[in-house]
């Protein structure tokens, strides 16, 4: 049940924008689709809404076969990133539009559109233009006008995208705790890993058209599949012959089993955080090596700019061969 | 921001006042003079022409059917040329631009020379059908109707960009079918644009001379049109039929523009 995805792929004249596409969304859960932008992420979440077709390949929405399904009979819920709220419509029009395109007594959907006004926290704002509204308010508007058709899924493309630092955290954690209450299939796409990561139950990489890895946050986190996902979901330093994250190392000014030495050439401090840059000794990998240890951890090291420091993986930690 | 007023801001407006009153205001305004110069009497004498008061009508009855015909043409050919890709949809677009840079005069005659009832090239088999299109209120209505026609298209088409796929697709997503997705998504997102596109033509086409000239055959009371009757008393030595006429065209004209400018929101509905 939940999404069911076979062989899709998808051209655009000679670009390859989907390749043998095969997954399965359970039900229920909130899944992150996450890649650099242009690497069919979008168009494969078109594809489930029925807005794009695929060239080959099928897709089952709980159960039901909808590859040859229009998009306007599929009851698939759908964000988008520019919220494509309609801009003649009041809030509470927006909202009840899909049930007035079904047909609904006018009351229930009164009923309804109050109902979600609430969840989405715009009970004021009801009889405002969509132009009167913030950007963050304006997407809740087109989650709740998504959601009013009780949709089998719910799709959005880069929901925050377009929205600035702040409010895009606020409406992640209340999208999160929106899920765990209404509980629906939700799909959503992202480039941002750490929107990624915080938010969904289960992440999907996808890069040039293909899926790199599927599994958890933990999962692909600790037990990155690829050189890609390792680096796509963080940041990423090579030690010795491996690749590993800079906060990964040990670092110490006394002389330990090491796998590199060198001198610290290099001192950034952002926030709580010290970046650092390892110049090695070793003249075969001389690319500089980044560390990164707290504020606190620095100062019980004793460390400076221009210490000798001997460097080593974590106890517990397996770095992956670059 | 505002920039401060200097010699040249004002010497740059005074240029801009000047020539809009050589060319258009003081022309326009001896018009009105001259329509009453005797007080009502030239409206009277017109209005009591049966000649003209036809004519009046007749132009009325052709401007709105080649409106109608603008409206709903242009709203398709400008969702055509907007939304879908087709070989060969920069020649459309640049074909629609054409009755607008043709001379009105080569639109009569071609349009003749393709329906005339004797030597046209549809217009016989036309006639044997018991259409009767040239030298007829028919072919009034095409010659008018195919000057006008870029004008709802030119109105609507940059819109139709400006407000993207979005909405509609999220009407689909919502359920609504084609249709439904057109009346209550597309239709009410472009409607200024589609009543400016509509006055402009609905201005154009009461105004039209030589397409519906040569097309029309010009017989007072049958086929002739208000400006063409306009042409006709002039030469005629009715000069005040003729200013009191032009100045009902005028009239409606301006009216459809004044009473648009008034209903349109003044503040930008779109947001942002």
């Amino acid at each position: 049940m939940g999404i069911e995805i076979r062989g899709i792929n998808k051209f655009f004249g000679d670009f390859v924008a989907l390749e043998d596409i095969n997954l399965s969304i359970p039900s229920g859960q909130l899944t992150a689709l996450l890649g650099p932008s242009g690497g069919g992420k979008s168009t494969l979440l078109r594809i489930i809404a029925g807005l794009e077709s695929s060239d080959s390949g099928t897709v089952e929405i709980e159960g039901v076969d909808t590859t040859n399904v229009p998009a306007q009979k599929r009851n698939v819920g759908f964000v988008f990133q520019h919220y494509a709220a309609f801009k003649h419509m009041t809030v509470a029009k927006n909202i009840a539009f899909g049930l007035e395109i079904r047909k609904r007594p006018k009351d229930e959907v009164k009923d309804r559109v109050q109902e979600l006004l609430k969840l989405v926290h715009l009970e004021q704002w009801s009889d405002r233009l969509p132009s009167q509204l913030s950007g963050g308010q304006r997407q809740r508007m087109a989650l709740a006008r998504a959601l009013a058709i009780e949709p089998s899924v719910l799709l959005l493309d880069e929901p925050f995208g377009a929205l600035d630092a702040k409010v895009r955290k606020e409406l992640r954690d209340w999208l999160r705790r929106l899920h765990d209450e209404v509980h629906v299939t939700t799909v959503f796409v992202t480039h941002d890993q750490e929107e990624a990561l915080e938010v969904s139950d289960s992440l999907v990489v996808i890069n040039e058209g293909r899926i790199e890895q599927i599994g958890s946050p933990d999962d692909l986190y600790d037990r990155p599949a690829s050189d890609f996902v390792l680096s796509f979901l963080g940041p990423v330093t090579r030690l010795g012959d491996h690749l590993i994250r800079p906060h990964d190392i040990e670092i110490s000014r006394y002389e330990q089993a090491a796998t590199a030495t060198g001198r610290i050439t290099r001192w950034t401090r952002v926030g709580f955080e010290i970046r650092l840059e390892v110049t090695p000794d070793d003249k075969l990998h001389p690319d500089p090596i980044q560390v990164v240890v707290t504020r606190a951890e620095a100062t019980a090291l004793g460390l400076h700019e221009g210490d000798q420091v001997w460097l080593r993986p974590q106890a517990g930690v397996e770095p992956v061969r670059a | 921001m505002r920039q401060p007023k200097t010699t040249g801001t004002y010497v740059r407006r005074g240029l801009v006042i000047a020539y809009l009153f050589l060319l258009v205001a003081w022309p326009v305004s001896l018009v009105v003079k001259h329509t009453f110069d005797g007080g009502l009497d030239n409206l009277q004498t017109a209005l009591s022409d049966p000649d003209v008061v036809f004519a009046l009508q007749l132009t009325v009855y052709v401007a709105v059917w080649a409106v109608v015909i603008n409206t709903i043409f242009g709203v398709g050919v400008s969702l055509l040329l907007v939304r879908y890709d087709f070989p060969g949809r920069g020649i459309l677009s640049a074909l629609i631009d054409l009755p607008l840079s043709v001379s009105p005069i080569v639109v009569g005659l071609a349009l003749l020379l393709t329906y005339g009832s004797t030597n046209g090239l549809l217009g016989p088999s036309l006639r044997d059908a018991g259409i009767q299109v040239a030298f007829a209120p028919l072919g009034i209505i095409l010659a008018t109707a195919f000057v006008s026609l870029p004008l709802v298209i030119r109105e609507l088409v940059p819109v139709l960009h400006e407000i993207g796929t979005d909405q509609e697709q999220a009407a689909r997503s919502l359920g609504a079918g084609p249709w439904q997705t057109f009346r209550r998504i597309t239709l009410p997102s472009v409607k200024w644009a589609l009543v400016y596109g509509v006055v402009l033509s609905l201005a154009r086409s009461l105004g039209e001379f030589g397409a519906v000239k040569i097309m029309s055959g010009n017989i007072a009371g049958q086929t002739q049109t208000a400006t063409l009757s306009v042409e006709e008393k002039y030469q005629d030595f009715q000069q005040g039929t003729a200013y009191a006429t032009s100045f009902l065209l005028a009239l409606i004209a301006v009216a459809a523009l004044v009473v648009v400018s008034v209903l349109r929101p003044k503040e930008n509905p779109d947001g942002d």
